[in-house]
């Protein structure tokens, strides 16, 4: 992978987000992260097909049939292909997953992927409508208003009750800070322009169960977002094409896929056993193990999703998820840094971008350009995972990643 | 008959005025929840929208839509519990339909005081007059087929003897909200010696139910809230006066008007308050309340000579602020009327004037949504007062009376047994008027 690009994340956070003033839309943002990646690759004749990942646009947006905008990032895309795939939230990944079959498959030997996913056209409570599409549809009349945090917060409550209340919203609290205090560092995320002093004092507030869901607060939730990311998808041949350098590249070692049933409900609310499937998978696909693996993109939609994800790769064991955040292994300088933009919760969620998001901070962070935001990459770690979900932990895609040499 | 049975069928008079409009929001919405409880499936509930005003009743619809639009979106998680049962309803966006228009379907637009006539419970928010208060109350007390009960939204008139002129042997009740009712947390009740407990109880359930911030204020014309407001304005109306003797009667007024928002960290100076209640508002009820006063005079002829000039501020129909002694631009103040010129004068050319004749705030000052936010503002305000006290200028001089006379009027409320205690009035400052701090204190 090569020449990533993320846009703003916009949403409330912003200073430039105002909720009725006018603002940059789907198209505009697609074009946005397009063209960046297009400029960096040497322009639209080096690229043999674009894959956009995209949820739900048809709804947000009243717009369908994403692959016709690729002519309109550049005119040099015209007739080439394009295709637009969906899997809700992890609908990035899986465009990244597309590409990468495409270049395996030695059809395409440059791929633009774009993420892309414009939300702020409604308002929360209409939005968690169309997030519930994420789930299954015969199971929104008795979901909540707020349909996946009242999933997310099912989950945290059974994870509480399991695990004894005060540790995990402790860890939920500083996972909101981590996410924070990383956003704080890159200026595309939606929460760069935090300067709340007491993160935790947010992060630890109690939930609000009229207003809101049982077990979570505000401050335990991703954000609303609009935004696209991109980035090149290339074979070695693609590098060439693209007249790049080795070490302004990342390696796909490998990745891993994995699907639960969308009409059944998790057989063990406390777990995330598909993205622990996911995850062995990358890892047996890149003939790793969790030790080597420097740093982390988890999807951590909800605080207690992102606690769950370090029990799902086997940093922490089962329950002890929360210990794990706690003693700081997370953090920014901890053993294995996690979400150094803020991830969903600091940098934001536009839900189909969030995949390639997730992959174009990697590369970043694994070719030294991540900035103000840049983190150690030991020798002895060189390996960057990523994880995708789509709904409560159906659709999963990771990926591991590595500084090409 | 228990309180969701008198709730079953009500009137709001003057439901397309400021108030009255507010009132029929949150009225509808309690009779449209507690129409949703299980018990009461199938009960029919009657809210009768009745004005004199017919061509101003489908702004009112319009009104309530989008407000009903705005309540459901936030009470969404009860919304999807109360609808449950109802298969047909599965996103929020159904739900929050639906909702709107059973609060819709329930109210009924009409110009027919006759409307009226079966109703349990009347709010009645028409214009402050004592005698078509009365009159209106007759009536339909007269032709009911029931026995209302009645709660009037005056501002200034005694409960007690609008009751006996009306004939309601004790059905009468001052439920007085504030403007606009849908916003403000306050609402004072008012008891009239006679006024029946039940009564009472079904109003303190009422507005409990509404979330409201209950104060009790013993029946005099005012109550607290206008019994300490009509005071505190008279003294920045004197105070501007006496300032005119030597300062431009402009610059008096912008000096002050300083002096109430700023050194005492108001959310808006006293004549900018004026203006929002409105010139003549504000005349009518010092008249209102005037002959019940002993050794006072609540009275100002400088009030007189505004409206006299067809210079009465108040609110346009879109909630924005007309001009009074202030000229507004997007509802900031941008100039101040000359009484003598008879004309706007920009704020821009007086207001270093006004500063250097004023003289700094203490040094530590900080704006009234900083102190309001402030989760120590007892320490701040006994070091800002303190800080005040000691220095020389003109602002402060005049700020620190302002505050003593603020305090010595809301004393003389309890002294009266207007309110009942300091704390109630406090409360009623705090939260009717949005002031940071009582003005029964111990700073100044
Ligand atoms: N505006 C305030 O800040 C405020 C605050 C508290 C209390 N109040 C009190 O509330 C009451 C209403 O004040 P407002 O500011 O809403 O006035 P308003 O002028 O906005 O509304 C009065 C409404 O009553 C209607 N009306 C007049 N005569 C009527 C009649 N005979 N029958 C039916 N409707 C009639 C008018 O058409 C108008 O729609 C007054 O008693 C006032 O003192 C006002």
């Amino acid at each position: 992978m090569i020449a990533g690009y993320n846009t703003i994340s916009m949403g409330t956070g912003r200073k430039e987000f105002h909720p009725k003033k006018p603002r940059p839309d789907l198209e505009d943002y697609i074009k946005e992260a397009g063209q960046a990646v297009l400029k960096m690759i040497g322009g639209a004749e080096k690229v043999d097909e674009t894959v956009f990942g995209n949820f739900i646009a048809s709804r947000f947006n009243q717009q369908g049939h994403i692959a016709g905008f690729a002519p309109y990032i550049d005119e040099g895309l015209r007739y080439k292909p394009s295709v637009r795939v969906e899997g809700a939230c992890g609908s990035g990944a899986l465009a990244l997953t597309t590409a990468m079959r495409s270049i395996l498959a030695e059809t395409a030997e440059v791929a633009l992927v774009v993420g892309v996913e414009v939300q702020n056209s409604v308002k929360a409570v209409y939005g968690a409508d169309i997030l519930a599409a994420a789930g299954w549809a015969k199971e929104r009349k008795t979901g909540h208003a707020y349909f996946f945090p009242g999933k997310f917060s099912d989950r945290a409550k059974a994870y509480a009750e399991k695990f004894g209340p005060e540790k995990p919203r402790d860890a939920m609290a500083r996972w909101y800070e981590n996410a924070i205090e990383n956003a704080r560092l890159c200026p595309t995320a939606q929460e760069y322009h935090n300067t709340t002093k007491d993160l935790i004092a947010c992060g630890i507030q109690k939930p609000n169960p009229k207003g809101f869901v049982d077990s979570l607060n505000f401050f335990d939730c991703s954000k609303v977002s609009d935004g696209a990311s991109a980035i090149a998808v290339v074979s070695e041949e693609g590098l060439k094409r693209c007249g790049i350098d080795k070490k302004d590249a990342v390696e796909i070692l490998g990745f891993g896929q994995a699907e639960e049933d969308i009409t059944k409900p998790p057989a063990e609310p406390t777990r995330l056993s598909t993205t622990k499937v996911a995850v062995q998978k990358a890892f047996e696909s890149a003939g790793i193990t969790k030790e080597q693996v420097g740093t982390v993109e988890c999807h951590d939609c909800f605080t207690i999703a992102g606690i769950m994800a370090t029990e799902a790769i086997g940093f922490a064991e089962y329950g002890k998820g929360a210990d794990f955040v706690l003693e700081g292994h997370t953090s920014r300088k901890g053993s294995v840094p996690f979400n150094t933009t803020g991830g969903l919760i600091g940098w934001g969620h536009p839900t189909g971008a969030t995949g390639v998001h997730q992959a174009v901070t990697l590369w970043e962070q694994l070719t030294g350009k991540a900035a103000g935001a840049q983190i150690d990459i030991q020798p002895e770690k060189p390996y960057g995972l990523s994880i995708n979900m789509g709904g409560d932990d159906i659709s999963v895609i990771s990926i591991v990643y590595k500084k090409a040499e | 008959m228990d309180y969701a049975e008198r709730l079953q069928n009500v009137s709001v008079l003057g439901a397309a005025g400021k108030m009255g409009s507010g009132i029929l929001l949150l009225t509808a919405i309690e009779m449209a929840d507690l129409s949703l409880k299980p018990e009461n499936k199938g009960k029919h509930y009657v809210l009768n929208a009745m004005d004199v005003s017919g061509e101003a009743l489908p702004g009112l619809m319009r009104y309530l839509k989008a407000q009903v639009l705005k309540a459901a979106e936030k009470k969404i998680v009860f919304l999807r519990e109360a609808y449950a049962q109802r298969k047909d309803l599965i996103t929020n966006e159904q739900i929050i339909n639906q909702y709107i228009e059973d609060v819709l379907f329930m109210v009924r637009p009409t110009t027919l005081l006759e409307a009226t006539y079966q109703s349990h419970i009347i709010f009645e928010a028409i214009k402050e007059d004592p005698e078509l208060k009365a009159k209106i109350f007759r009536q339909i007390n007269e032709n009911s087929t029931v026995t209302p009960w009645f709660c009037t939204n005056t501002s200034s008139i005694p409960i007690g003897e609008l009751d006996k002129k009306a004939g309601l042997d004790g059905r009468l009740l001052g439920v007085h909200f504030y403007n606009p009712p849908a916003v403000q947390k306050l609402v004072e009740i008012i008891k009239a010696d006679h006024t029946q407990p039940d009564l009472v109880e079904f109003a303190n359930t009422f507005a409990k139910n509404l979330r409201k911030i209950v104060v009790p204020s013993a029946d005099f014309a005012g109550f607290i809230g206008n019994g300490h407001f009509m005071r505190d304005a008279l003294h920045g109306i004197h105070e501007a006066e006496a300032l005119s003797e030597k300062y431009p009667f402009t610059q008096a007024v912008c000096m002050i008007d300083k002096i109430t928002r700023d050194f005492l960290i108001r959310p808006m100076g006293i004549f900018q308050l004026i203006d929002y209640v409105g010139i003549d508002v504000c005349s009518y009820i010092m008249s209102v309340m005037n002959p019940y006063l002993k050794d006072e005079d609540l009275h100002s002829s400088l009030l007189h000579k505004m409206i006299d000039l067809g210079v009465k501020g108040g609110q346009n129909a879109d909630g924005s602020q007309k001009d009074g002694f202030l000229k507004y631009e997007k509802g900031r103040p941008v100039a101040i009327f000359d009484v003598n010129k008879k004309e706007y004068e920009p704020v821009s050319s007086l207001q270093h004037a006004c500063d250097v004749e004023l003289g700094d705030a203490p040094s530590s000052w900080k704006p009234w949504k900083a102190l309001v936010g402030d989760r120590d503002k007892d320490a701040f305000l006994k070091g800002y007062f303190a800080e005040m006290k000691s220095m020389d200028n003109l602002g402060s001089k005049l700020a620190v009376k302002y505050a003593r006379r603020s305090k010595e009027i809301g004393l003389k409320l309890v002294e009266d047994k207007v309110a009942f205690s300091n704390e109630d009035v406090n409360t009623v400052l705090l939260t009717g008027f949005f002031h940071a701090y009582g003005p029964i204190n111990e700073y100044v």
